[in-house]
């Protein structure tokens, strides 16, 4: 587990998502408790686009924004976000020695080429060659660095001068979780002193609604909220990009940086999923750090995707902790499967800012108003097919 | 006794089981005998049809059961990896490895026979686009699981039985050395006495091969597949890509000489450093390489003195070769001039995701053999970068310490210390 041994402060946020861009906006809409999704783009899937973004206000180069695709973009654009908010933008001599751990999938496809060569290779007298050939003469070459994983670290790179390392980890839900984890083990054994850790998703591409709709997972025609998607349950992705500077409460204190909370445990595992196994990892998980908590005023953020049975068994997780207000952001964000727990750490940092959490969004009866002092919050990860994972933020006085 | 934390008081981290399987052969014994004797794996791709490419060689992995795609390959690659090195280490009991699994993984993709598949369901005959596909998708519940990310850990966790959360990570070619990096600072913080770390990469299929292939890095020498990877040499003219994965048990000292196990070698350092100049093409004052390399050194408690022998990326491209030299001799200094410097890639190709990992066990095995793997088809030596690449033929060499370098694209540079077990 990664345990605060060397006390950890998250000193910067970046977010963008369909809510907006930064906290306020987020934290705005979440008050307003009015979830929903896009009908239309997808039809008949449900999605949640990104809000309207200037991406020059943190890509200036017009050059490196075509280098990229969408996902990079957004996950570029937060990290800058994120590194204003911690007031290291430009700190050349910070940020040659900031370390980053950004959690990724791969790029979007030219969906041109791959329509022409779907509808033409069957055809094809030669189906091997007109393959080659059409791959050879119609992708991008530069299509490639915008699909590669670790690309999206690489940009951050060149276009905002991180350099210390570059992590990419791989592995929908639990390369969120794993990201922070690391990120945070490091910290707190000595091994890093500041990181940029985070990640991106463009939730509006088919190809990769097709991914989750191999489970027939896609969330369709109409929406609900998170605990309200029935019995096979379902999601809509979402466009989500969040970055966070977490950084050790010495190295803050040394240039000057104030807390916006304290980064205290995330802990992770991998459960089977045998009926009961999640909701059994979850308890495990909890008891690792349940001694730390406090009860009344403590919420949980969860990061349940409503795929089922996962959201279920953390359901069942949750109604074990009544004394615990729960909310879960799919409802407001829809799912981005690798960025949603940095995500909510973000979010469970600007609640902790404001003392208080928002409102319940959910007739089911599992989020319940919380109307007290807010001091704490759990981020709870649960994959929609693997990974759990569970962060204790708490707020610096 | 000697101690078992090094001079930074962390403890030290030992190797006690390594596996690997490239285009010579599985196990390393196969490996070390193809390589010593100097022998090539690259060959012409039989797997597909490779009308109209300019690239139709590479270090493909033929001997094993063929798989559906990269995910799966890549599965099969580091499955006989990691058994052949935890049985090596007898660490734990059988499906119980008593630590974390971080794995490196190619992009993990539905390809073109699948995307084809679901495309043939739609019934469409006209024109077939996303929307035709997202209409019979859920047709294909297999694709879901065979094509998540994280799917190649989950099995090899599942196998295993390693602890915790899994780690798939990329940090392009240089990810085999990324996960044995994470395993050695997991045991340095004392989280863990043992990591499965391993590479793997089975990306031969029409468009990886084709999107390097777009980027020109790739040699185009088809008519002579066996001297198609040129490192260092003047000719060189691109890289071969190739597959196969490497594996490592790493274990604390304590941990590995309270249960009596065989000691391989000692990971004594790590280095890395981020380039920011570009997403294909090193920083030209070659300033994060020298800092990577020299990161490495220092975080093994030595000095460039202590270097005699690297392990290079050395792909064979005439941009990496020349940074590479730049590195090692801005480091090593005039002792470079010395210094042997061998690429396993002239050999086995690169091994992308895996070839930090596959290079690493194979540096572990110089160091177990006192014997340095030569660079073959060095016919025409490059006067621009002069290095002792070991030529043609092994050579018997004390090595006491030895550098492995891997080097990726957007900025990756990655370098592991290696060493023997202190006297």
């Amino acid at each position: 587990m990664a345990d605060a041994a060397r006390e950890t402060w998250i000193t910067g946020i970046g977010i963008v998502s369909s809510l907006g861009e930064g906290p306020q906006a987020h934290w705005q809409k979440l008050m307003e408790a009015q979830p929903g999704a896009d009908a239309s783009a997808f039809a008949p899937f449900l999605v949640h686009p990104l809000a309207p973004i200037n991406f020059d206000a943190q890509i200036p180069k017009k050059g490196d924004q075509r280098q990229m695709e969408m996902w990079q973009r957004i996950g570029t654009y937060a990290a800058g976000l994120a590194l204003d908010s911690a007031g290291v933008k430009g700190q050349t001599e910070i940020l040659s020695r900031m370390d980053m751990i950004v959690a990724a999938a791969g790029g979007e496809r030219d969906l041109a080429v791959d329509g022409a060569i779907l509808t033409g290779m069957p055809k094809a007298d030669n189906p091997a060659a007109f393959l080659n050939e059409r791959l050879m003469s119609d992708l991008r070459p530069t299509l490639f660095l915008a699909q590669l994983s670790n690309l999206l670290a690489g940009n951050i790179s060149i276009v905002h001068g991180v350099t210390g390392s570059s992590r990419t980890f791989m592995g929908e839900e639990s390369s969120g979780v794993n990201a922070v984890r690391i990120a945070l083990s490091r910290i707190a054994a000595g091994q890093s002193d500041i990181a940029l850790v985070g990640g991106s998703h463009n939730g509006e591409r088919p190809d990769l609604l097709m991914l989750y709709e191999f489970a027939g997972l896609g969330m369709k025609d109409k929406f609900a909220p998170v605990w309200e998607r029935g019995t096979k349950g379902s999601f809509a992705l979402g466009s989500i990009g969040a970055f966070l500077v977490i950084e050790a409460r010495e190295h803050a204190e040394a240039r000057g940086a104030k807390p916006m909370a304290r980064l205290s445990a995330v802990v992770a595992d991998r459960a089977k999923r045998k009926p009961g196994d999640v909701t059994a990892m979850l308890e495990k998980l909890w008891s690792a750090i349940k001694d730390r908590v406090m009860p009344d005023r403590t919420a949980v953020i969860s990061g349940a995707s409503g795929a089922e049975p996962a959201t279920g068994e953390e359901r069942a997780f949750l109604e074990g902790h009544r004394d615990l207000a729960v909310r879960a952001t799919g409802s407001y964000l829809g799912h981005g499967p690798d960025t949603q727990f940095p995500m909510n750490v973000a979010l469970a940092t600007i609640a902790l800012g404001h003392g208080r959490l928002f409102p319940p969004c959910d007739s089911t009866g599992l989020e319940r108003p919380m109307t007290g002092d807010l001091r704490q919050v759990l981020v709870t990860g649960v994959g929609h097919w693997r990974g759990e994972g569970l962060a204790l933020l708490e707020r610096v006085d | 006794m000697t101690s078992t934390r090094d001079k930074f008081g962390r403890p030290i981290v030992v190797v006690t089981g390594v596996g690997v399987v490239t285009s010579l052969g599985a196990g390393k014994v196969d490996n070390w005998a193809k390589l010593t004797a100097g022998e090539s794996g690259i060959r012409a791709i039989t797997r597909f049809p490779t009308d109209g490419l300019k690239t139709r060689i590479a270090g493909t992995i033929d001997f094993l059961p063929p798989q559906s795609c990269t995910a799966a390959l890549s599965e099969q690659f580091a499955d006989l990896a990691a058994e052949e090195a935890v049985t090596q280490s007898g660490i734990g009991t059988r499906g119980a490895f008593p630590g974390p699994l971080f794995v490196a993984v190619p992009p993990i993709e539905v390809e073109w026979p699948q995307r084809l598949e679901v495309g043939a369901q739609t019934g469409a005959n006209d024109k077939v686009d996303y929307n035709d596909l997202l209409r019979v998708s859920a047709q294909f519940p297999a694709f879901h699981r065979r094509f998540m990310f994280g799917s190649v850990a989950e099995t090899l966790a599942e196998k295993f039985g390693t602890q915790g959360s899994p780690i798939s990570l990329s940090t392009a070619c240089a990810s085999g050395a990324s996960a044995i990096q994470l395993g050695v600072e997991a045991i340095r913080r004392g989280e863990t006495d043992a990591a499965l770390c391993i590479g793997t990469d089975g990306s031969i299929n029409p468009e990886s091969v084709i999107r390097f292939s777009l980027l020109s890095a790739l040699s185009t020498s088809n008519d002579a597949p066996a001297g198609a990877a040129r490192p260092f040499a003047k000719n060189r003219d691109g890289f071969v890509m190739a597959e196969g994965a490497g594996a490592l048990v790493l274990e604390s000292y304590d941990a590995a000489r309270a249960r009596g196990a065989t000691i391989l070698g000692v990971l004594e350092g790590c280095g890395e450093m981020a380039d920011a100049f570009h997403r294909t093409r090193s920083s030209p004052d070659g300033k994060p390489i020298i800092g990577c390399i020299a990161n490495a050194i220092k975080d093994a408690g030595l000095t460039p003195a202590d270097i005699d022998y690297v392990n290079a990326h050395g792909t064979g491209t005439p941009e990496n070769d020349k940074m590479e030299y730049l590195g090692v001799s801005t480091v090593l200094g005039e002792r470079m001039k010395t210094v042997p410097i061998s690429s396993n890639k002239s050999m086995i190709g690169h091994t992308l995701s895996a070839a930090g990992a596959i290079e690493a066990v194979i540096s572990i095995l110089t160091l177990q053999h006192q014997r340095i793997p030569p660079t073959i088809n060095y016919e025409q030596p490059d006067p621009a970068i002069p290095l002792d690449v070991v030529p043609f033929k092994a050579r018997d060499a004390r090595v006491t310490h030895a550098i492995s370098n891997s080097f990726g694209f957007g900025g990756q540079n990655v370098s592991l210390v290696m060493g023997l077990e202190p006297a």
